[in-house]
């Protein structure tokens, strides 16, 4: 055995299924070895979907995703992908291949220094050097990468080390990290603390951020909100935790976020902040949510409790732990006056539109076609005006939706579809994109076609980059710049040369008979909605 | 702004160093000064390093530097509880006749002189960053032609909040 045989085996033990990637000689012994597995391979068009495709299976499977390229290029592609993983908290495994480890440091042919660059964008690296490391260093990857505060784990493979005979194989069954030990239970005493103050509470909130769908808690959560009657509101990353017509969901919050949400989330006396970072979009002026509130801030990442705003009550710990231990403490609260002025700005201050008849509305487009989506479905969303619109106006049911948060990352939605319909291929997935983030990943419709995924695009296009010609409208009073995308495909024609089908639709006029069809498809289909260029989220 | 010293103990892997600095660098913090070296248990490096920030500014330091996965235990080395050292080695031109009045100011310091050639010394010098300040301004008459300072390392007085591996 050698060590890309090795490689493979570890996969195997961690019941990985799929591996997207792009190969190069400095990854050939692994992508030779992995002919002998059932493992099966994706070949991705460009490496950084191949880590956006892992992601996307990461998030509805709860496995951590595994992609593998090669050196140089192949590896300093990735670093997008990586980098949108690391700021969503998203598990992956990334294999590179390396040169020869006798000529690291020589700048040979397809060298670069991938463990250093990726850097600030991974939870953990390591290089390897001797291929009787690779049992032990694949095993920590795996529970580095899906413990605690998850992330992406690099794992940079030197071609000799590939091809180097190990003495035996036999993949570890625990850890042994002397120093990686994440928190993962809460603190009793803090736990105490939260109780106490939600039994006192007269206005409390919830405000669920990705961290809890992360920890898989969603029914923990929910459970808890409906016994204590809790009103919950979520970050983007959060969005899913509730239902969108649950009774105790009051929407999303942050500057994209539903007024009523914001102002829920500031009027509370008790703010129990879960899983969510605090981050600028979500919470735009920190000092807001500590005025005249009591602050809890559960996370399973220490760092972020006091990173951009003071909690009253800290507590550190996975949501799912905590959620339980909470469930085992029994109060009683009172707060229907509460319940009922949240439900009255829920039904009263929802933005108005006045959308233009000549075109489809996205807003509306992305509510009807939501609703008539399976239970279950997967909803993509990418990055752009799209990806507002979809926030607002998507009615999750008990499925998922999944964007880039953290880094919003164009080109996302296509390969993070791809990699989630082969996670789960009974469940609908549908990816929503501009006709921009289209453009960045739509090289990926020949992965589709060559893998037999059947995703479902929608398309919204407009001509320009919508969120940035809006952030000129406002910003430079209509002067733009770099933001026409004239000159683009003609999407009909591009559907054909990938055998897929196409629909378009220019105005709302049957619009519901569409998104029916749309559904309605087995194989890809690719949706163009026509939407007015001056539009603003 | 507060000055403090960081002890770590961390996994004496390779590049080590570079992911503790690099975090350092790309959230902004300051590095004064900063020492590693093996443990008397060779799978472990410790790690002292002078920072600055504010109070908040600390605490994320701290918390920041724990959740990397090398890092097995961080600390403040508070100045009432624990011993901080530097060495420097100072190279100084003296002339003959400059010679013998090097050496007394030294020798009240308790440095040693660990070169001479015909027209310089090499001074060594250990203690708390205040004594080599205080030694170096004494030097101010002559002419300082090299400096090496180390940068402190320390450790908490007594058993008490040893680290046990």
């Amino acid at each position: 055995m050698i060590g890309a045989d090795a490689m493979v085996k570890c996969l195997e033990a961690e019941n990985v299924e799929y591996v997207f990637g792009y190969p190069g000689v400095a990854i050939c012994p692994f992508y030779n070895s992995i002919l002998e597995s059932d493992i099966q391979t994706i070949l991705i068009r460009t490496e950084q979907n191949a880590a956006h495709a892992a992601s996307g299976l990461t998030r509805v499977s709860g496995k951590p995703g595994v992609c593998a390229v090669t050196s140089g290029p192949g590896a300093t592609n990735v670093i997008t992908g990586i980098a949108t993983a690391f700021a969503d908290s998203i598990p992956l495994i990334c294999i590179t291949g390396q040169v020869d480890s006798s000529l690291l440091g020589s700048d040979v042919f397809q060298e670069a220094d991938i463990t250093g660059a990726v850097e600030s964008f991974v939870k953990y690296s390591y290089l390897v050097k001797d291929a009787n490391e690779i049992p032990r260093i694949f095993k920590e990857a795996f529970y580095i990468a899906n413990s605690g505060r998850k992330g992406p784990v690099l794992i940079d493979v030197p071609i000799d080390v590939q091809n180097a005979p190990l003495r035996d194989f036999a993949y570890p069954e625990a850890v042994n990290l002397r120093t990686y030990k994440p928190t993962v239970k809460g603190h009793a005493v803090q736990i105490k603390k939260v109780v106490g103050e939600l039994a006192k509470a007269k206005r409390p909130i919830i405000c669920a951020g990705g961290g809890v769908l992360l920890s898989d808690a969603e029914k923990e959560l929910r459970a808890f909100a409906e016994e204590y009657k809790i009103p919950v509101v979520s970050t983007m990353m959060g969005i899913g935790v509730m239902p969108t017509r649950h009774p105790m969901y009051y929407g999303m919050v942050g500057n994209n976020g539903k007024p009523y949400a914001n102002r829920a989330m500031n009027e509370s006396d008790l703010l129990v902040m879960v899983g969510a970072r605090v981050a600028d979009r979500a919470v735009s002026q920190p000092d807001l949510i500590t005025e005249n509130k009591i602050l809890v801030h559960i996370d399973v990442d220490p760092a972020e409790i006091g990173k951009n705003v003071g909690a009253a009550i800290p507590l550190v710990g996975d949501a799912k732990h905590i959620f339980a231990d909470l469930a085992k403490e029994k109060f009683t609260c009172e707060h229907t006056e509460w319940i009922e002025t949240l439900n009255e700005y829920r039904a009263t201050m929802e933005r108005k539109r006045d959308p233009n008849p000549e075109y489809v509305d996205p807003a509306e487009f992305i509510r009807m076609l939501s609703e008539q989506m399976a239970d279950d479905a997967v909803y993509v969303a990418d990055v752009g005006q799209n990806q507002i619109w979809s926030c607002a106006c998507h009615v999750v049911k008990n499925g998922r939706f999944l964007t880039t948060g953290g880094m919003g990352t164009m080109g996302y939605s296509i390969p993070a579809a791809m990699g989630a319909k082969l996670a789960v291929p009974d469940r609908q997935v549908v990816a929503v994109c501009g006709d921009g983030s289209f453009q960045m990943s739509m090289m990926e419709l020949a992965t589709m076609r060559q893998f037999n995924v059947p995703v479902k695009i929608i398309v919204l296009k407009n001509n320009y980059l919508g969120m940035v010609r809006q952030y000129q409208h406002f910003t430079y009073a209509d002067k733009y710049s770099v933001v026409d995308l004239s000159g683009s495909p003609d999407l009909e024609k591009l559907a054909m040369a990938y055998d897929m089908k196409f629909m378009r639709l220019h105005t709302m006029e049957g619009a519901q008979d569409a998104i029916e069809a749309f559904l309605a498809q087995d194989e890809s289909v690719l949706l163009e909605c026509i939407i007015d260029p001056t539009d603003l989220v | 702004m507060h000055r403090k010293v960081l002890q770590l103990l961390v996994d004496n892997t390779s590049g080590v160093l570079s992911r503790i600095s690099g975090l350092f660098s790309r959230r902004g913090y300051n590095i004064e000064s900063i020492t590693a070296g093996v443990t008397a248990d060779p799978r472990y490096t410790r790690i002292t390093i002078v920072t600055s920030g504010d109070d908040e500014i600390l605490d994320q330091i701290k918390k920041q530097v724990a959740k990397l996965v090398d890092v097995r235990d961080i600390k403040e080395l508070k100045p009432s509880e624990s011993v901080y050292r530097e060495l420097a080695m100072i190279k100084v031109k003296t002339s003959a006749e400059q010679r013998q009045g090097v050496i007394a100011v030294a020798d009240i310091f308790r440095a040693k002189i660990v070169d001479v050639s015909k027209d310089s010394l090499i001074i060594e010098l250990t203690g708390n960053q205040d004594k080599i300040e205080a030694f170096i301004s004494l030097l101010e008459g002559y002419e300082i032609l090299e400096l090496a300072r180390t940068g402190i390392a320390g450790l908490g007085r007594g058993t008490e909040n040893v680290t046990y591996l």
